[in-house]
């Protein structure tokens, strides 16, 4: 019941909002919905942990605790970045920089956006999950493209083409997934069924479906933004207005990061070897270093906190490469802690290039005196971000190279060397444009900078003190991926 | 009876590796819609006579629905949108055909290697086509690279799709119906996106070529 609720509510958003856009309470109606869904999500989660996994709806859906963390995570995010973008739009609007018509576009995308990531979550069946890891991207290409700019239109080109053909490898890949298991469970709408394909994954066709999951890692590898395949990332992050951006980095890339390792659950029982593991550990780790090195580049804000994203995503997949219950646990709490700690990064980032009227780093001067609240969110983002103590992505790190040290010595050096790059690019420009002489005036509009602060105090928590319910949610969900 | 049929699916799938060949090198961009409207019925009805002599009745409704979508509705849009974006007669200068050509044989005999360790496995009549299917795919992808307009590279796209569909079709007797619904609506209602967004990048920058759109790189 709560799943349809989950499902209904952004779906009647998108199309009201569709409707009414163009009305003065849009942003607000926006903001409601998401409310609606996050609602839905905890009484879900709430009865996943008293009930255990369930399935509904003829067993077309399905909820274990893996999933149901994203589920609370994609409506909680979901939720505060409406409440960001309420003035942040705003603003835009004051700036002239958008129409109604766009404003419209806009919320009914966000809704839509929100509904086909979360059935992408809840569904049982891959192939399901397949189209709407599609419909994630085609909701979210005029949203990238939304200030008609001819950068934005680039980076939205560049987005739906990059992941149209990467997601057309998943596709292949899931086609090859039904070939295998059509042996096993018989034709038709069941053999699509992760519940049914866990069931029986060990007498699945080893051949076919490592080749299937190299098909799979490549496809939904390119919307997680493992690099080689990331050249969209940075411009579809940099161009598209900044909720946008957050929620496509805290939560679209989790939602792709998801798939692969569903995935990676059948291959492995099936295989009984650990290619998979080996095939996300190389991504991963060719990732973090990588996005590393990339980082010291930027000139662009946006664009050097997207890869930032792509080193986190990196070091996640490599995580959920390694397997066993400790980097499972720790792949999952990094999971949460980056994407609230980044959509908070990217909250404060908006407001600030509101402020100074660019993109452009160097720029951007003087956050704290101008606006005390925009340059303290940005500055504690960027040092939860870059793992330090005690936020929860220093717990998460440490858990995952600690695990690292002990099963892949060999990976350490690698993983240390580019943490420390990357801390080095990010602190020196986040130092300079937080301090320093002022620059910029006042916005039209008062910022909404308590999402910045509820969700950095998430982080904060989640490194002092994992609550033990947490902690006993996360265990049950490792042990399920194992 | 099933011995003819058999004969029959795989000309039709050999005519499907012509097709692809032919879109390839094709530069006329009207040409180009034509082809993928024939691409869409041989894909239709080679599916329907995998339906006749497999008793697959699913397999019906995805060749009517490949029918409609892919042969008429698909074709309409592009039409309609290259007269109204006035690109009807537009004509792309391409690199050295020949060369894509034998990059293109390559890739068929690849593709070829690839599939016969699970046509091998299939137990369908249609299982000596997987390759083919494979090639087709391959060789939209490299169409895809080769092209530097809009309008050819989402032609690409969507014949990538249709080379997936086929390979659907022969290795598993096609998708459950759930999921084909929903790739065809995926791919219906990305047409339409892409519509709005050619306009787009049109009225910035005054050209559908994508030579103008190189702007965002890593210095």
């Amino acid at each position: 019941m709560e799943i349809l609720w989950i499902l209904a509510i952004p779906l009647i958003g998108g199309l009201l909002l569709a409707l009414f856009g163009y009305q003065r309470f849009a942003p607000e109606l926006n903001s409601v919905m998401s409310f609606g869904t996050f609602v839905a999500s905890a009484f879900l989660t709430v009865r996943v942990i008293t009930d255990g996994p369930m399935t509904a709806l003829n067993e077309q859906f399905f909820v274990d605790s893996f999933n149901v963390f994203l589920v609370a995570l994609t409506a909680f995010v979901a939720f505060t970045t409406s409440l960001f973008s309420r003035p942040y739009m705003r603003i835009e609007q004051a700036h002239g920089k958008l129409t109604i018509n766009m404003l419209r576009l806009y919320h009914s995308m966000y809704q839509l956006f929100t509904f086909t990531m979360l059935v992408a979550l809840l569904t049982n069946n891959l192939g399901i999950m397949w189209v709407a890891m599609e419909a994630a991207t085609l909701t979210t290409v005029l949203l990238v493209s939304l200030y008609r700019t001819p950068a934005s239109l680039e980076a939205a080109w560049k987005y739906f083409i990059l992941c149209g053909v990467g997601i057309a490898q998943a596709l292949f890949g899931t086609i090859l997934l039904y070939f295998a298991a059509e042996k096993v469970l018989g034709a038709g709408g069941n053999a699509l069924l992760w519940t049914h394909l866990d069931a029986v994954k060990a007498q699945l066709e080893p051949t076919v479906l490592s080749l299937a999951f190299v098909f799979l890692l490549v496809g939904y590898g390119t919307k997680v933004g493992l690099a080689p395949l990331h050249n969209w990332l940075p411009d579809a992050h940099a161009e598209g207005p900044t909720p946008v951006s957050a929620v496509l980095s805290g939560l679209l890339l989790n939602v792709a990061l998801y798939a692969v390792v569903r995935s990676k659950v059948l291959v492995d029982g099936a295989l009984g070897s650990h290619l998979a593991g080996n095939l996300m550990m190389g991504f991963g780790l060719l990732s973090v270093v990588m996005a590393a090195f990339f980082l010291s580049r930027q000139k662009d804000v946006k664009r050097m906190f997207a890869y930032s994203s792509i080193e986190h995503m990196g070091l996640m997949t490599f995580a959920f490469g390694m397997g066993g219950p400790v980097a499972t646990f720790a792949g999952m709490l990094h999971m949460t802690v980056h994407s609230l700690t980044k959509s908070a990064i990217f909250f404060a980032v908006g407001h600030a290039t509101q402020k100074s009227g660019t993109q452009l780093m160097e720029n951007i001067r003087g956050l704290i005196t101008t606006n005390p609240t925009i340059g303290w969110g940005l500055a504690i983002g960027s040092l939860a971000i870059l793992g330090m103590p005690p936020f929860g992505v220093f717990a998460s790190e440490f858990l995952i190279i600690t695990t690292a040290m002990h099963a892949y010595p060999w990976t350490t050096p690698f993983l240390l060397a580019a943490l420390g790059v990357a801390f080095a690019a990010i602190f020196s420009r986040v130092q300079s444009m937080v301090f320093g002489e002022t620059s910029g005036e006042r916005l039209p509009h008062p910022p909404a900078l308590v999402p910045v602060f509820v969700h950095l105090g998430l982080v904060l928590l989640l490194g002092l003190y994992i609550p033990p319910y947490l902690a006993d949610w996360y265990r049950q969900a490792a042990a399920l991926i194992g | 009876m099933a011995d003819f049929s058999g004969q029959l699916i795989n000309l039709f799938a050999a005519l499907l590796l012509l097709v692809s060949f032919a879109m390839l090198s094709q530069r006329r961009v009207l040409s180009l819609i034509n082809l993928f409207a024939l691409q869409g019925l041989l894909l239709s009805a080679s599916t329907a006579i995998v339906a006749y002599s497999s008793h697959q009745h699913h397999l019906y409704y995805s060749a009517a629905l490949t029918l409609v979508l892919k042969v008429i509705i698909l074709p309409w849009i592009l039409h309609r949108l290259i007269r109204k974006l006035n690109v009807k007669w537009d004509v792309e200068t391409l690199f050295n055909i020949p060369t894509t050509m034998l990059v293109g044989i390559a890739l068929v005999v690849f593709a070829f290697n690839l599939a016969a360790p699970i046509s091998e496995m299939a137990g369908t009549i249609t299982k000596s086509t997987l390759g083919i299917a494979m090639a087709s795919v391959l060789l939209s992808f490299l169409m895809m690279i080769t092209r530097s307009k809009a309008v050819p590279q989402v032609i690409g796209f969507l014949a990538m799709e249709n080379g997936l569909f086929f390979a659907a079709t022969s290795a598993t007797y096609g998708m459950p119906m759930v999921v084909e619904l929903g790739i065809a609506l995926d791919v219906l209602i990305g047409m339409v996106i892409l519509g709005i967004f050619f306009f787009q990048i049109r009225e910035t920058f005054d050209s559908l070529d994508l030579k103008h759109m190189e702007k965002l790189k890593e210095d």
